[in-house]
């Protein structure tokens, strides 16, 4: 699995109003030789995009001029859902509305597995859900979007974009560091919320004890 | 046989990170402990072995869960406080939630659940985090009254909530006095190079 450019050039914002979160999902993501960058709130986070209202306005603009531009170039976002004004919701749909922005990957994270905010993130554009609290196992699973979206211009990926399904069949190797089965599927009994083996990633049709990791993204090999 | 762990609770007794690695180059004598260092560094392995039981004692009693192992896990050398920095985050905020929960409840006239909702879901966020079981739950049962607008209710949680959380915080404790004697005890074992 060779990749094409060492993990610690890809850069990634951290969106999170509880500071033990930002300290966590910082810690998870240095630790995997990524840059990080965490603000508190969206408004802060669309700030250090250099989001401009403009932009939405214009779809096929150029990414940027020169009053808005990013001081650094950012890979990935990953926002917490509930934040007092600005939800990780809100945040996402107007990155997607911004011509200058929408190409960069978003991460929605939860404490609360709740299928239609799921859902409607998925709907929005957001390339994963986690539940919280996030785990080394869900970082890993960043690397393929970011790289995706960085080099999307010189090679064409195989599969599929699946972003606006919610539901995915796909076979996926399974991550070293899991136990899972190595193929997922969606439909899944009722969910197991509040088992020991506390599951982090939601399904649509609920939670598996077995920690099963569903795929909302159109890839299918890490 | 002689008990070789550090004696006494005259030397770290506030918890604090003093490691006082100078003392492994300093005369043969650890200022603290009044022990050979030597000595000391055969208290390594002792060390390691209750902060193990301590940790299945918590384990078993569901006071913490996997996600507490999580965060060791993400310590390393590059990031050797990580654990008690995020802990002490977590004691920090949590005594200031409790304290405006409590300033909630003692007002007769109280009915403002929806703030009380926001500084549960913050406490169960945290608790969660860094792999505090039982508050969590108890939070999470604390929230339930709450939105029944049920008063009593959330007096009688408030109360269960405070006390686990106390019980909690005095084996976090005792869990980093013994890691940092382990440290100190490791230190002079292997001294530190850099």
């Amino acid at each position: 699995m060779g990749s094409i450019a060492t993990e610690s050039q890809f850069h990634v914002l951290a969106v999170d109003d509880s500071l033990i979160e930002r300290k966590l999902i910082e810690r998870l993501l240095k630790t995997s030789s990524y840059q990080v960058t965490t603000v508190d709130s969206g408004s802060k986070a669309l700030e250090f995009l250099g989001f401009h209202e403009d932009d939405q306005n214009y779809p096929n603009q150029p990414s940027v001029s020169p009053n808005n531009r990013q001081e650094m170039e950012v890979d990935l976002i990953i926002t917490d859902y509930c934040m007092p004004g600005m939800t990780g919701y809100d945040l996402l749909k107007k990155i997607k509305e911004s011509s200058s922005l929408r190409n960069i990957p978003v991460v929605i994270m939860s404490s609360e597995n709740v299928r239609t905010r799921i859902r409607r993130c998925l709907e929005e554009g957001a390339e994963e859900f986690f539940l919280k609290p996030v785990q080394l196992s869900d970082v890993n699973r960043l690397r393929p979007h970011m790289m995706k979206a960085k080099y999307k211009d010189h090679q064409e990926p195989p599969k599929q974009q699946v972003e606006e399904k919610s539901e995915v069949e796909m076979s996926i190797q399974s991550q070293q560091e899991e136990d899972e089965l190595p193929h997922e599927q969606h439909q899944q009994q009722p969910q197991a919320q509040g088992s020991s083996n506390n599951k982090r990633k939601a399904l649509e049709e609920g939670l598996s004890p077995d920690r099963k990791r569903p795929r909302y993204s159109g890839l299918t090999v890490v | 046989m002689r008990d070789i762990r550090p004696s006494g609770r005259r030397d770290n007794t506030r918890g604090e990170r003093k490691y006082g690695l100078f003392q492994v180059i300093s005369p043969s004598r650890s200022a603290k402990t009044g022990l050979p260092l030597w000595l000391l560094g055969l208290g390594v392995d002792r060390l390691r072995t209750d902060m193990s039981r301590l940790l299945a004692l918590l384990f078993h009693q569901g006071v913490l869960d996997e996600q507490f192992l999580q965060l060791q896990q993400l310590q390393d050398g590059s990031c050797p406080n990580f654990v008690s920095e995020v802990i002490n985050i977590y004691f920090h905020e949590s005594e200031k939630l409790l304290r405006n929960l409590r300033g909630l409840l003692s007002d007769r006239e109280f009915s403002d659940y929806k703030k009380m909702g926001i500084h549960l879901n913050q406490f169960m966020g945290s608790s969660s985090s860094i792999g505090a079981k039982r508050v969590r739950n108890v939070c999470v049962a604390f929230r339930a009254a709450s939105e029944q607008n049920n008063r009593a209710g959330c007096l009688r949680a408030l109360e269960l909530l405070e006390h686990e959380y106390c019980y909690l915080k005095n084996k976090l404790h005792e869990f980093f006095q013994i890691e940092q004697q382990r440290v100190l005890a490791a230190g002079v074992r292997y001294p530190i190079q850099n």
